[in-house]
């Protein structure tokens, strides 16, 4: 069930609109549904990643769209984080890890997990925010400025109009701008998640990944974070993994439900929840299990 | 309940419980007193030094030379040659120290080689002093020609204390949370700039205890200095490591001769006269001083750093 | 902002360059890393190929047979023993004390103190382990000894006996603080189940965490018996220079490490063969020290992986 979106009509520089549509043909027991949709960003295909000899992800396809929200659903250790963590190769931190199959980042076509391309650059283009907010102990301006610093940016003025502007994007700017010397820890919780999330904006991203992003926050902090999300959409494609299966139906334009390293369904959001294809789809999402 | 408060087993319990209580009571005491002991020796011994030394801590002493007459003799060349060998120490500890310890901290894979480093570490810090010392008679002094100098004794005393740096650095770098690196990480940092730029910056503070703690280690090692054989009599100063003239730096003090701090009181301490015990107290006074005072200052570096940085 | 995402191009230059840092840097860790096992092999190179030529002059058998060890004496004999005796004694003397004064601070500070107490304590040790030797020597000769000769009468001014016990005091806060790690290494859970039985601290401490920790304690002693071999300055200073074949700690006795000292402080050319001498005596001791740390680094191991 690929589609053949992507290969073809990479021609805008700017890679935001292609030129073709691209729909989104989705499996359903029985049949297929075409819906209307954006075009691909990223294409996992057979990926496969193993721990050692632990075979952590087995054979996932699946597409990324552009500018949207996918999100990532399952029980605990079911590969949801591990499959995120393959976007920017967070996995060659680790010894002894291996990758199979491919995700190919359009419009160039590259190859994210291959050896030829280096993590490095991978990393520069796709952002991450963390399950729990991890600010580095320096002040506010300078976590934002590190992106910018570590692509050897050097103007003074030009790292300040990005900061700024990241911190506004990251809805964090009118609560920080009197004090963007002081330290990054003297935040609250859910504050830092969003200067992590400015952090990670800074750069520019094409794609920002997002490991459960709330998990360690209150209700109310939650609930900001997930409108900055929504709201995120405008600007970059965005991948989050979440325990939480409201949250992925309240921020996510799709969902991916997986089980066991598996890819079990992936559908448009509001199909997933209401009508899910698979019996494990929807034991999962009412509560049967995990 | 009167029913069973009447029970004699319960009576038998109850003295079991007072006699065994009465046990952990006379622990408390004991360990308190052993605590109480070990801890009045150093009071004792401090005090003794600076008791017996008082008549000679005084300006004179610091800044007289050796000499034959006691009430004389004073320790100016001993303070200045244990300056310079720490500088040296210092200088050449810290940087392979730190380097060392970052490389099996954020770069050795785990492998037999990373493990025969690590063996040679924990090695290292547990060869009596005096082996260094014939080490560096061995290799410095005669194989390298540094003679009995200041280069050959800081190079040795570096030596003895990388094993100190080296476990204070890892530790430190270990505080470092992994969430910290994955950000820096994820923002397309390479392995030497989430070092640079966060790792170390970060436990810097350990890394200093660990100098600290090294250095205090240093200054009143004895034996590899003797052996190397460092003079206890010297009537005159290294060459000035700053001089009048361009480049205004000058190395020629790494050569020179030197006595030590803890040589001169050796010295003192092995003769006979009374007189010089007097000495040796009040050399024994400023170097205990300095020591605990190096002490004091790592462990309240740590306690601040320790309360400080709260992930 | 230059960082055009899908145009990657002028980053890859940078990255490139970049790498390549990484990679020079991460040489230079490596050669300082290399330091430590470049020490160990100078240390064993230098102290077997000075040592060598000593015993082309001594037969082994006489060096560690001979009861006599007067290497600067006209008629030299080169007996190790006096010296293995003299060191011996002295680390007995200082194992007496140590082992008994480190284990009750340790099950005094891990299982007894409050917190509050823990943590003053445990810097004012640290202290103590931070004293000079030689400034131990001047204890153990000047306080020590006049001390002990109003017990003992007719003692010597130089003897192991104070040296011992002084090098014991010295060790005491190591020995404390292998051990507590130990027993602090003990789970919580184990603790637990002794109190839900109703015992007592004192029994919990004797009964469930010694012996769930012996092998950390028993690691503290050999590493502390390692220090006690090894000292220098207290014997040097106090115990006497004279090689003296006795068991007696009363007697005044040289150690291997004080003849290091005593032939050091002298000026024999580089040749001589009682340079030679401190070179072999030095092997002896660095053999002795080195099956010490082997075996107590074995053990620490073990008490770390065992829970």
């Amino acid at each position: 069930m690929q589609t053949e979106t992507g290969k073809s009509d990479v021609t805008s520089p700017a890679g935001r609109s292609f030129s073709g549509d691209t729909p989104l043909r989705v499996a359903i027991d029985g049949g297929t549904k075409t819906v209307a949709a954006a075009p691909v960003k990223a294409r996992a295909s057979r990926l496969g990643f193993h721990y050692g000899s632990l075979q952590a992800l087995k054979g996932l396809d699946m597409e990324i769209r552009d500018k949207q929200v996918t999100a990532l659903i399952g029980p605990s250790g079911c590969g949801k984080s591990t499959f995120l963590r393959c976007f920017n190769r967070m996995h060659d931190l680790t010894p002894l890890t291996r990758y199979e199959g491919s995700i190919r980042l359009y419009p160039d076509d590259i190859d994210l997990v291959s050896k030829d391309v280096d993590p490095i650059e991978v990393r520069m283009r796709i952002g991450m925010v963390f399950q729990k907010p991890n600010p580095f102990p320096k002040s506010i301006f300078e976590n934002v400025a590190y992106g910018l610093r570590v692509r050897g940016l050097r103007s003074k003025a030009l790292i300040e109009e990005e900061v700024e502007k990241a911190l506004r994007d990251a809805a964090i700017w009118d609560e920080v701008k009197d004090r963007l010397q002081s330290s990054g820890l003297s935040l609250s919780g859910g504050q830092q998640q969003r200067l992590c999330i400015a952090r990670a904006l800074a750069t520019n991203p094409e794609m920002l990944l997002f490991d459960e992003p709330t998990s360690a926050l209150d209700p109310i902090a939650t609930a900001r974070i997930e409108e900055l999300i929504t709201a995120l959409r405008e600007r970059v494609t965005v991948l989050i993994v979440t325990h939480n299966m409201q949250q992925a139906a309240r921020v996510s334009d799709y969902t991916a439900f997986m089980y066991l390293g598996e890819l079990i369904e992936f559908d448009v959001t509001s199909k997933l929840f209401t009508n899910p294809g698979k019996k494990a789809t929807e034991d999962y999402i009412t509560g049967r299990y995990g | 309940m009167a029913v069973v408060a009447e029970d004699p087993s319960l009576y038998a319990i109850r003295a079991g419980v007072l006699r065994r209580k009465l046990l952990d009571k006379a622990f408390v005491i004991l360990g308190l007193l052993v605590l109480v002991a070990a801890l009045a020796v150093l009071l004792a011994l401090f005090l003794d030094l600076v008791v017996q030394g008082a008549p000679r801590l005084n300006w004179d002493f610091i800044t007289s030379y050796a000499s034959r007459k006691p009430e004389k003799a004073g320790i100016l060349a001993a303070w200045v040659g244990t300056s310079l060998v720490m500088v040296v120490t210092a200088c050449v500890a810290m940087p392979i120290g730190v380097a060392a310890a970052i490389y099996l901290e954020e770069y050795a894979p785990k492998n037999w080689f990373t493990a025969i480093i690590e063996i040679n570490v924990t090695n290292l810090a547990g060869v009596p002093s005096i082996i260094y010392g014939l080490l560096a008679l061995g290799l410095f002094v005669y194989k390298f020609n540094l003679g009995q100098s200041i280069a050959a004794a800081g190079l040795t005393l570096a030596l003895l204390i990388l094993p100190i740096v080296i476990v204070a650095t890892r530790e430190a770098v270990r505080a470092v949370p992994r969430s910290i690196r994955e950000a820096a990480y994820a923002l397309g940092a390479t392995r030497w700039e989430v070092t640079a730029h966060h790792v170390l910056p970060y436990s810097m503070g350990g890394v200093l205890t660990g100098m600290i703690i090294g250095l205090s280690r240093a200054i009143g090692e004895t034996a590899p200095i003797i052996t190397i054989g460092a003079l206890s009599f010297i009537a005159f100063l290294p060459s000035p490591p700053i001089t009048g003239e361009f480049p205004f730096l000058s190395f020629a003090w790494l050569k020179d001769a030197f006595t030590a701090m803890p040589i001169q009181m050796f010295n003192w301490v092995s003769r006979p006269d009374p007189g010089f015990r007097i000495n040796a107290a009040a050399a024994g006074a400023i170097l205990l001083g300095m020591t605990l005072l190096m002490n004091g200052v790592a462990i309240w570096l740590r306690y601040r750093f320790r309360k400080k940085i709260n992930w | 902002m230059t960082a055009n995402s899908n145009n990657p191009a002028p980053f890859r230059d940078s990255i490139r360059r970049r790498r390549l840092r990484d990679r020079g840097i991460e040489a230079l860790l490596l050669a300082a890393g290399l330091v430590a096992v470049f020490a160990t092999l100078a240390i064993v190179w230098i102290l077997v190929a000075e040592a060598l030529p000593f015993f082309d002059h001594v037969p082994l058998r006489d060096f560690l047979t001979d009861t006599m060890w007067t290497p600067l004496f006209a008629e030299p004999r080169y007996g190790i023993m006096p010296l293995v005796a003299g060191t011996l004694v002295t680390t007995f003397v200082a194992l007496v004390v140590a082992i008994p004064a480190g284990t009750l601070i340790a099950i005094y500070l891990s299982e007894f103190a409050t917190h509050r107490l823990r943590e003053a304590v445990k810097p004012a040790l640290e202290m103590l382990g931070a004293v000079p030797t030689v400034v131990y020597g001047y204890f153990a000769l000047v306080m020590v000894t006049p001390f002990l000769q109003k017990l003992i009468p007719g003692l010597p001014g130089f003897n192991m006996l104070s040296a011992g016990l002084v090098i014991g005091i010295m060790i005491v806060p190591y020995v404390a603080s292998v051990s507590e790690d130990a027993m602090r290494a003990v789970p919580n859970y184990m603790r637990e189940g002794s109190y839900a039985m109703g015992a007592t601290r004192f029994q919990t401490a004797t009964r469930v965490v010694v012996p769930g920790a012996l092998s950390g304690i028993a690691a503290a002693y050999i590493l502390g018996i390692s220090r006690a071999v090894g000292e220098t300055m207290v014997v040097a200073v106090a115990a006497g220079l004279q090689p003296n074949l006795t068991w007696n700690p009363t007697e005044s006795a040289a150690t291997i490490t004080a003849f290091i000292v005593q032939v050091s402080l002298g000026d024999l050319p580089h040749d001589s063969i009682g340079y030679q001498s401190i070179f072999a005596a030095g092997l002896v001791l660095l053999v002795i020290t080195l099956v010490f740390n082997i075996a107590g680094f074995a053990l620490t191991r073990r008490f770390r992986e065992a829970y």
